[in-house]
């Protein structure tokens, strides 16, 4: 027996038009954590759907093997019958059922006459989370607990499955730090217990914290499979995009103009819950021509605080004033907002930002339809000319602005919000987490468009949970928690260390 | 900024169309225009396999006219619901709002021998004062519209038996009728084919014809891809044909009826408003993706409101086609009328999530059930089987559909 759990030689899949993969060759030893890096659209996420039967045997070229025998997986369950299970970024989960059940969700324990036996089924449910270190009572429903523990859960179902090879595909995309480690932790003991993992991962830190190979995949082919202790992240990066990558973050001059926006003693309640204070006395000042970050750990209450500002979309019991170059403002829709010169871009594009089964165009325009009326009719060719414009200016890669926003990557679907934003004209723009999801290459991109945005003397209000990028893009940083402002830093003061600590600041009871 | 140049990216692919030979160019041209059209070439399929069962008699002159006038009421309600439909919402109430309306009109203008004008305004606010009750439950307390309508179903069926007082009310004034039963003829004198039927026929052309032009001026202007020329002309005049041999044949007949001239007028407004007016990209808008269309500051709440009072207003003219065309309000008026306005809305592309749908589509798929049920009839095929090809239809259009979408793109 060869020490690979897993070998995958010469996979070609081609799609209609395309070629995804080419010649891909990737291997996994017995107990092996084996990332795979590669900008979107680069063929990951297809190596994983030909690897796990979603494109059965017989729709691409090559062969695996799989624990010394190859293999021809007709579908996802005869990969899972083999111990493969891959956990995608989109969880799978029923919301209303519980943890036990969705855990035992088609692999249910049954027992008299076929039936389900909640006893069994609580009860094992109840070792596994012990097992991923989760504690929630097996029967609590899905719906009650965070997306951390929610992927938790999805690692407790595919143990049940005594699963050899876990496949994760951006498992940390939607957690936060602590969340993030504790997982990463979690995959690190699985190890020991000899699962082997593939990881599918943008965030380069923690692909260098638990991997021991790394295969970076750029245009459907192999580029090059890096050992541990040869990974670093100059090196990912340049197989990744293909060329040197000197700076991660564009320089960025800040030439400050006015105060533009200023919210004083800004304070909202939970929606549903109004004893609960989510943002609490928040005051920050935005300049033109100025980046400023907000730092903040989920839940710390930054969509909360950009919302609940722009429009009120979210909260109850909101108070606090808005001024916009001196002069207050009201926000109390969202429509009142834009007319006042604010932008909110959203975290979660694909549920707040896009119209997905809409082409470019119309999502472009979708904020700024009066600007486009004359006599009551939408000129649509002047719509065109315009979406046009920014599918240039922006480089948002597509063939034509009719192509529906649903088929675009993460990137470019940023690009097409972020222009729907820019087209509307505001002072301020507030970015939430501008880059999640996005590959390194389009990344950069948004960065420079960001530094142009500010050129051009608009005010930018970046949220993100990514220290280094706060710390790369913005001229000043104010650090939340727990709903309050806990300090701002100049960026010549802010080191990961000193905005950390005010990020964790807890408030004292 | 030093870097900003460190990472090039290739331009975009622009309009350049890649190397093709004018032949596949046509092909795939006439494949994606299939699709889009698939709805209407469905149409004259089924018009050619009943004008085949029927011995012709499908497409003489006088069943054409009545296709249209049987079928006026249901085109009426289906251009309302596919607005609503596209917002993402359902009404199940029309019928029995049409029926309410039905009988209010004739308490106003039977009863209480109010002018027919005075009665059709009269019984159009009450349509919209009735969308605005249903709107208000579904905009602004949020209860969903399959619930509230559900509820105008049962409470405006009874409220149509409450003002008939279980009676019929019937013998309206001749004005008031000929908005079901009513033709224009011999307005530049007598004589068949009809003169006036055929000019405003010709003018339809004309002004069809100048307009799809302009279009396609417009979008090579700006840059925008167009399809074949030839292509372009032999659909213009196909359709034109087509509505040559429709006037022709209404010209034969007795003229114009009102009915069309009402749905004709509705469909150039709600095209226009659904294609061009802020207020119809916004239902799109909230149809496709209602989170981000609040987000992106369209007032979804209003949209919906007014979504609901036109809804409300339509079933109202509706009820008032279906009164004067049996000259009767009675308890059973518009039955069953929610369930073919939502077929022919959903035969006509529109999609059960919302975002997608046409007002066009719509009226095709309420005259596909139309001839459907018109070309059955004439064969004497009885109710029971009617209803089974009605239900089989709707499912493979919207098999089709989804099947379509499919193939084109996950």
């Amino acid at each position: 027996m060869t020490t690979n759990i897993l070998e995958m030689r010469g996979i070609t899949k081609t799609f209609p038009g395309v070629k995804a993969l080419s010649n891909v060759t990737f291997t996994v030893e017995r107990g092996e954590i084996h990332a795979i890096c590669g900008e979107n659209g680069a063929g990951k996420s297809t190596l994983m759907k030909v690897l796990s039967g979603v494109y059965p045997h017989g729709t691409y070229e090559g062969d695996i093997v799989y624990v010394g025998d190859e293999v021809q997986f007709k579908n996802l369950s005869d990969s899972e019958a083999k111990g493969i299970v891959i956990i995608h970024q989109e969880l799978a989960l029923s919301p209303y059922m519980s943890i036990a059940e969705n855990i035992f969700l088609n692999n249910e324990r049954k027992g008299f006459g076929g039936l389900i036996d909640w006893n069994v089924t609580n009860f094992e449910a109840g070792k596994l989370l012990a097992r991923v270190g989760l504690k929630e009572n097996p029967t609590t429903t899905i719906n009650q607990i965070g997306v951390g523990k929610q992927q938790l859960v999805e690692i407790a179902k595919a143990l049940s499955k005594e699963v050899k090879l876990l496949i994760l595909d951006e498992p940390t995309a939607a957690l936060n730090d602590e969340d993030s480690d504790h997982l990463l932790d979690l995959i690190l003991s699985l190890r020991e217990e000899g699962i082997s993992s593939v990881i599918i991962s943008h965030k380069l830190n923690e692909i260098k914290k638990v991997a021991d190979r790394v295969t970076v995949i750029r245009d459907g082919k192999t580029i090059e499979t890096i050992a541990k202790a040869d990974v670093t992240e100059d090196r990912i990066i340049k197989d990744m995009v293909g060329r040197d990558l000197e700076h991660r973050y564009p320089d960025h001059e800040p030439n400050l103009g006015e105060e533009l926006l200023r919210i004083e003693n800004w304070t909202a309640h939970h929606p549903q819950d109004p004893s609960r204070v989510m943002v609490d006395d928040v005051s920050i000042d935005v300049r033109a021509g100025e980046i400023v970050g907000i730092a903040g750990l989920m839940g710390a209450g930054r969509t909360e605080f950009a919302m609940s500002v722009f429009g009120r979309s979210y909260g109850s019991r909101i108070s606090g004033k808005v001024f916009m170059r001196g002069k207050e403002i009201k926000t109390r829709t969202v429509a009142e907002a834009i007319e006042n010169g604010l932008a909110y871009a959203t975290e979660d594009r694909k549920t707040y930002g896009l119209n997905l089964i809409e082409d470019i165009k119309r999502n472009i325009s979708m904020a700024s339809l009066d600007k486009l009326e004359k006599g009551g009719l939408v000129n649509d060719n002047e719509e065109f000319k315009v979406a046009n414009e920014y599918r240039k200016s922006m480089n948002i890669k597509a063939p034509s602005v009719l192509v529906k926003t649903g088929k675009l990557s993460g990137g470019n679907q940023q690009k097409v919000v972020l222009s729907k934003w820019i087209y509307a004209d505001p002072d301020v723009l507030i970015l939430d987490e501008p880059t999640r999801g996005i590959d390194v290459g389009a990344k950069y991109e948004i960065y420079t468009i960001i530094n142009k945005l500010a050129a051009s003397g608009k005010g930018i209000i970046v949220i993100s949970s990514e220290l280094p990028e706060i710390l790369g893009i913005c001229d000043r940083v104010y650090a939340l928690s727990e709903g309050r402002i806990t300090g701002q830093l100049p960026i010549e003061d802010a080191t990961p260390e000193s905005v950390l600590k005010l990020m964790t600041m807890e408030k004292p009871r | 900024m030093s870097n900003t140049n460190t990472i090039e990216t290739p331009a975009a692919g622009g309009n350049v169309n890649p190397p093709e030979n004018k032949f596949t160019s046509w092909i795939s041209h006439l494949l994606s225009d299939l699709g889009k059209n698939g709805i209407f070439i469905a149409l004259v399929v089924v018009v050619a396999l009943f004008t085949f069962l029927t011995d012709g008699i499908l497409l003489r002159p006088q069943n054409i006219s009545n296709l249209v006038v049987q079928n006026g009421y249901i085109l009426v309600l289906a251009i309302g619901m596919v607005m609503v439909i596209i917002a993402g919402h359902i009404d199940l109430s029309v019928g029995s709002v049409a029926a309410f309306v039905g009988a209010c009109s004739g308490v106003f203008a039977v009863t209480w021998g109010l002018p027919w004008w005075l009665s059709v305004i009269l019984s159009l606010i009450i349509g919209a004062v009735v969308g605005a009750w249903q709107g208000f439950w579904i905009a602004y307390v949020g209860i969903p519209a399959f619930i509230v309508t559900l509820a105008g179903m049962l409470i405006f069926r009874g409220l149509a038996l409450v003002v008939l007082g279980n009676t019929n009310i019937g013998s309206f004034p001749t004005e008031y009728r000929a908005l079901g039963n009513g033709f224009i003829d011999g307005v530049l004198g007598t004589g068949d084919p009809d003169v006036f039927t055929l000019l405003v026929g010709a003018l339809a052309i004309a002004a069809l014809v100048i307009q799809q032009v302009r279009t396609r001026r417009g979008r090579q202007k700006y840059g925008q891809e167009v399809e074949p020329l030839v292509w372009f002309v032999v659909k213009l005049v196909l359709i034109g044909v087509a509505i040559g041999f429709f006037t022709w044949a209404l010209a034969i007949y007795k003229g114009i009826p009102v009915t069309l001239i009402i749905l004709a007028v509705l469909v150039l407004v709600y095209g226009v408003v659904m294609n061009r007016t802020v207020f119809g990209r916004h239902i799109y808008a909230i149809g496709g993706n209602r989170h981000a269309a609040e987000l992106s500051g369209i007032k979804t709440r209003r949209v919906d409101f007014f979504l609901f009072v036109n809804m409300g207003v339509l079933a109202a003219l509706a009820g008032l086609i279906f009164t004067a065309r049996l000259n009767l309000a009675g308890p059973k008026a518009g039955d069953g009328f929610e369930l073919e306005a939502i077929s022919a809305a959903f035969i006509g592309g529109a999609a059960v999530q919302g975002g997608v749908g046409t007002i066009g589509g719509a009226i095709i798929g309420g005259l596909i059930i139309g001839v459907l049920n018109n070309g059955m009839s004439i064969m004497g095929i009885g109710i029971e089987w009617q209803s089974v090809v009605k239900g089989l239809v709707l499912l493979l259009a919207v098999a089709f559909d989804v099947f379509n979408r499919r193939r084109s793109g996950n």
